[in-house]
C-alpha cells in the first residue's frame, strides 16, 4: 500500500539545513492500522506530509499503491490525495462558516460527483459517525469530539484506501478520545489502511503496529496490538 | 464548479466583512470618479454625427481686424461669419453639395388655448440644414427652396414642442405664433440631439438642447429676428444706413456655415472657391487681413472649437490615476485578505483540490468583489453625475449613463480587480500546505 524507500528531506534556508528525515524505509500493507510515535522533531509530522503527498522528499522513492508518486506533478498530486487519501488533523481543520454537510462535501467537490450523488454520500457518513441528524449545523455548534468525528466523515466521504491520522485524539479528552478511537478501529476493520501519528503510548498500543521516528529514521517496535502484525522482512526496514 | 466558487467566495467576504467592504469601496470610489469625468469625456469627445462627419465642414473667413495679431491656425479665426457673407455665399454657384447660413434667434411662442406665452430658442436657416445633417422627420418635410426664396412664413418643429402644444398630433398644415406672426408648420422632426451640437458654433453651449423651432433665415432676417447668440464687431457700423441694413452690411460675425462637401477633390475645389472669394472682396475694400480661409469637418471643427476643454482632459486622467492608485489600494487588500485565508487553501489542498482549483476558487472570488465595486462605482458615478448637473447648466446631456458606459464601468471594475487580484490570488496558490494545517 504505502512504501518508502530511502527517503531523506532537507529543509534549506540561507543559514541552515535541516535534515526532517534522513534515509528513511517504510512498508506499510493494505489494511494495517499503524501508529507512529516519537518525540517532538524528530520528523513525524515530515513523514506524514510527504506520505500524504503535501511535500516532496529530498530524494527516495515514495510508492502508494505501486505507483511512484515521488516526483509526480501537483495536479496528479492532488488526483492521488483527492481519490485514495484521507487526512483526520488534530485540530479538527473544519472550515467554520461552513455547515456540517458542506464541511464533508469538500473532498467530494474535487472529485467531480453528481450533487445527488454527494448528497447522498454525506449523509452516510454523517450518520455513520452519529451526526446525521446535525448536518446543517456549524463547527461552533459541536463538542470537540462531534468535531473530529465530522471531520472523520470529511476524511471517509471520497471513500480513501488510506487514512492519515495526526494526533486525532490531540485536542480531546479521554471518553472523547476513546469515543474517536473506537471509530477509527472499526473503519480500519472495514479495510482501510490507517497511518496515526500519536504521542500517547495508550493510543500507539491499539494499533496493530509501531513505528518510532527518532532524528528522522523509522525503527518498528513491531506488533503492539492484537492483529495485524507482521515480522519485519529485513533490519532497517520499518514492516507494519 | 462555478456555482460552488461563487457561494465560497460569499461565505469568504461575510467571513471579513470589514476588509470586503473596503475593498469594494475603495473600487467602487476609483470606478465612481472615473467614470463621472469619462463618461463628461466621452460625450463631449463622440462623434455627433459619425456617418457624415467627414463630409459636413464648418466654414472661416479672416475678415477681422487688420491690427489683431496674425492668423496662425483656424483657432485664430471668428468661427462666424458677417450676414453678407454667409448670403454672397448661398447666392453663389459654389462646388458644395449643400449648403446652409444659420443662426439662433430667440422668440416668444404663444400657444393655443390658454396656455400661457413662453421663450423659446428658434434655428433660422435653409432648407438645405435639414438633408444636410440627416435631419430625421416624423411628419412632413423640410420646407422647400421657394420658401427659403419667398420668405415664408413656414415653421418646423421639434418633436417636444409638438407634444407640448398639440399633444403629439400629426401638425403639419396647423400654425404657430411666434412674436405677432403666425407661421404654418410643415413638419415634424423626430428625436434629434446631435451630442456635442456641433452645428451651433458657441462652445458654451455645445451641449444644449436642440432648437424646437427652426424657421426660414430669410424670414427671420425680414423678422427682424435678431441673434441670439454671439455677435462680434469689430468696426463699426455704417451711421447712413436704417440701424437693420447697417447691421446686415456690417463686419460683424453672427451666423454659422456649413457646407457640405462629399469628396476630397470637392472640399479642396471648394476651399479654393473661398479663396478666390476673399480676393475679389479685397478688391473692394474688405478683408484686410491675409489670405486666411479655413473650412474643418466636424472633428476637427470640435477641436476648434475646443470643445472638449483641457481641464476635462486633465481631470480624466487625474481621476483614472486615483482609479490606479484605489486598484493598488485593493491589491493590499487582496494580499491581507488572501494570505489570512492560507488554513483554508492548505485544507482544501489536502482534500484534493489542486493549484489550479485554489487558483480558480480565489479568483473567483476577486471577480466578485470586482462586481460589487464596479456596481458601487456605478452608483457613484451617477450621484457624481447628477453632481455635475446641479454645478453646471447646459450639460445635461452629459450626464446620462447609459447602457455602454454602465456595462464599461461594471466590465472595468471586474477587469481591475481581476487584474489586482492575480498577484494575490496566484501567491496564496503557491502557499505549502503542509506548513499551514498544523497551524489551522
Amino acid at each position: 500500500m504505502l512504501k518508502m524507500s530511502n527517503i531523506s528531506k532537507v529543509y534549506r534556508t540561507e543559514l541552515v539545513e535541516t535534515h526532517a528525515l534522513r534515509e528513511l524505509d517504510l512498508h506499510v500493507e493494505e489494511g494495517e492500522f499503524v501508529a507512529v510515535t516519537g518525540p517532538s522533531g524528530s520528523g513525524k509530522t515530515t513523514f506524514l506530509n510527504i506520505a500524504g503527498l503535501l511535500e516532496s522528499p529530498s530524494s527516495g522513492v515514495y510508492e502508494l499503491d505501486g505507483e511512484d508518486v515521488s516526483q509526480r506533478n501537483d495536479k496528479h498530486r492532488s488526483r492521488v490525495r483527492n481519490e485514495k487519501i484521507g487526512f483526520i488533523f488534530q485540530s479538527f481543520n473544519l472550515i467554520p462558516d461552513l455547515s456540517l454537510a458542506d464541511n464533508v462535501d469538500v473532498p467530494l467537490r474535487y472529485r467531480g460527483w453528481s450533487g445527488q450523488k454527494r448528497r447522498k454520500v454525506i449523509g452516510e457518513m454523517l450518520d455513520l459517525v452519529g451526526l446525521g441528524s446535525r448536518k446543517d449545523y456549524l463547527p461552533s455548534q459541536l463538542s470537540g469530539g462531534q468535531q473530529q468525528r465530522v471531520a472523520i466523515a470529511r476524511a471517509l466521504a471520497g471513500k480513501p484506501r488510506f487514512l492519515l491520522a495526526d494526533e486525532p485524539t490531540g485536542n480531546l479528552d479521554s471518553e472523547m478520545a476513546s469515543v474517536v478511537m473506537n471509530l477509527l478501529e472499526s473503519i480500519n476493520d472495514e479495510g482501510t489502511t490507517i497511518v496515526m501519528v500519536t504521542h500517547d503510548p495508550d493510543l500507539a498500543h491499539r494499533a496493530s503496529r509501531n513505528i518510532h521516528i527518532l532524528d528522522g529514521r523509522a525503527s518498528d517496535l513491531g506488533s503492539t496490538g492484537p492483529a495485524n502484525v507482521t515480522p519485519l522482512p529485513e533490519r532497517g526496514v520499518a514492516r507494519v | 464548479m462555478f456555482s460552488y466558487y461563487v457561494r465560497l467566495a460569499l461565505a469568504s467576504m461575510k467571513r471579513t466583512p470589514v476588509l470586503s467592504a473596503l475593498m469594494i469601496l475603495a473600487l467602487g470610489l476609483g470606478i465612481g470618479a472615473f467614470m463621472t469625468t469619462f463618461t463628461v469625456y466621452y460625450l463631449m469627445s463622440g462623434d455627433p454625427i459619425p456617418h457624415k462627419s467627414g463630409v459636413l465642414y464648418a466654414v472661416q473667413l479672416d475678415n477681422w481686424d487688420p491690427n489683431e495679431p496674425p492668423t496662425e491656425s483656424a483657432k485664430d479665426v471668428q468661427p462666424q461669419l458677417t450676414y453678407r457673407d454667409g448670403q454672397n455665399l448661398m447666392n453663389a454657384d459654389t462646388p458644395a453639395k449643400r449648403q446652409a447660413q444659420m443662426y439662433a434667434t430667440n422668440v416668444v411662442v404663444v400657444p393655443e388655448g390658454d396656455d400661457p406665452p413662453f421663450d423659446e430658442s428658434v434655428r433660422a436657416t435653409y432648407q438645405t440644414f435639414f438633408d444636410m445633417f440627416d435631419v430625421p422627420f416624423l411628419y412632413g418635410q423640410p420646407w422647400t427652396d421657394l420658401d427659403d426664396e419667398g420668405h415664408a412664413s413656414v415653421a418646423i418643429l421639434g418633436r417636444e414642442m409638438n407634444d407640448q402644444l398639440f399633444n403629439g398630433e400629426n401638425s403639419v398644415g396647423r400654425s404657430i405664433r411666434l412674436d405677432d406672426n403666425y407661421f404654418e408648420i410643415v413638419g415634424v422632426i423626430d428625436d434629434w440631439q446631435p451630442m456635442p451640437r456641433f452645428y451651433h458654433s458657441d462652445w458654451s453651449r455645445a451641449f444644449a438642447d436642440a432648437e424646437q423651432i427652426f424657421i426660414p433665415f430669410s424670414r427671420a432676417v425680414d423678422g427682424p429676428m435678431g441673434p441670439s447668440g454671439n455677435t462680434n464687431c469689430w468696426k463699426p457700423m455704417d451711421d447712413s444706413l436704417p440701424a437693420i441694413e447697417g447691421f446686415l452690411q456690417s463686419e460683424c460675425v453672427w451666423t454659422q456655415f456649413w457646407a457640405e462637401l462629399e469628396t476630397p477633390e470637392q472640399a479642396a475645389a471648394y476651399k479654393d472657391y473661398l479663396d478666390n472669394y476673399v480676393r475679389e472682396q479685397k478688391e473692394i475694400g474688405r478683408f484686410e487681413r491675409p489670405l486666411n480661409t479655413f473650412i474643418s469637418n466636424v472633428p476637427e471643427w470640435m477641436e476648434v472649437m475646443e470643445v472638449v476643454r483641457n481641464d476635462n482632459r486633465v481631470l480624466t486622467r487625474l481621476s483614472f490615476l486615483f482609479f490606479l492608485v484605489c486598484v493598488l489600494n485593493t491589491v493590499g487588500l487582496l494580499m491581507a485578505k488572501f494570505l489570512g485565508k492560507g488554513g483554508e487553501v492548505a485544507l482544501r489542498r489536502a482534500m484534493g483540490a489542486s493549484r489550479g482549483a485554489v487558483f480558480s476558487q480565489n479568483l473567483v472570488e476577486v471577480g466578485l468583489i470586482g462586481l460589487l465595486g464596479g456596481l458601487v462605482g456605478t452608483v457613484l458615478a451617477w450621484l457624481g453625475l447628477r453632481a455635475v448637473e446641479n454645478l453646471y447648466r447646459g450639460y445635461q446631456h452629459l450626464v446620462q449613463l447609459d447602457p455602454v458606459m454602465l456595462a464599461t464601468a461594471v466590465c472595468l471594475a471586474t477587469l481591475a480587480a481581476i487584474i489586482a487580484g492575480l498577484y494575490p490570488v496566484w501567491r496564496v496558490s503557491q502557499l505549502p500546505p503542509a506548513g499551514l494545517l498544523k497551524t489551522q
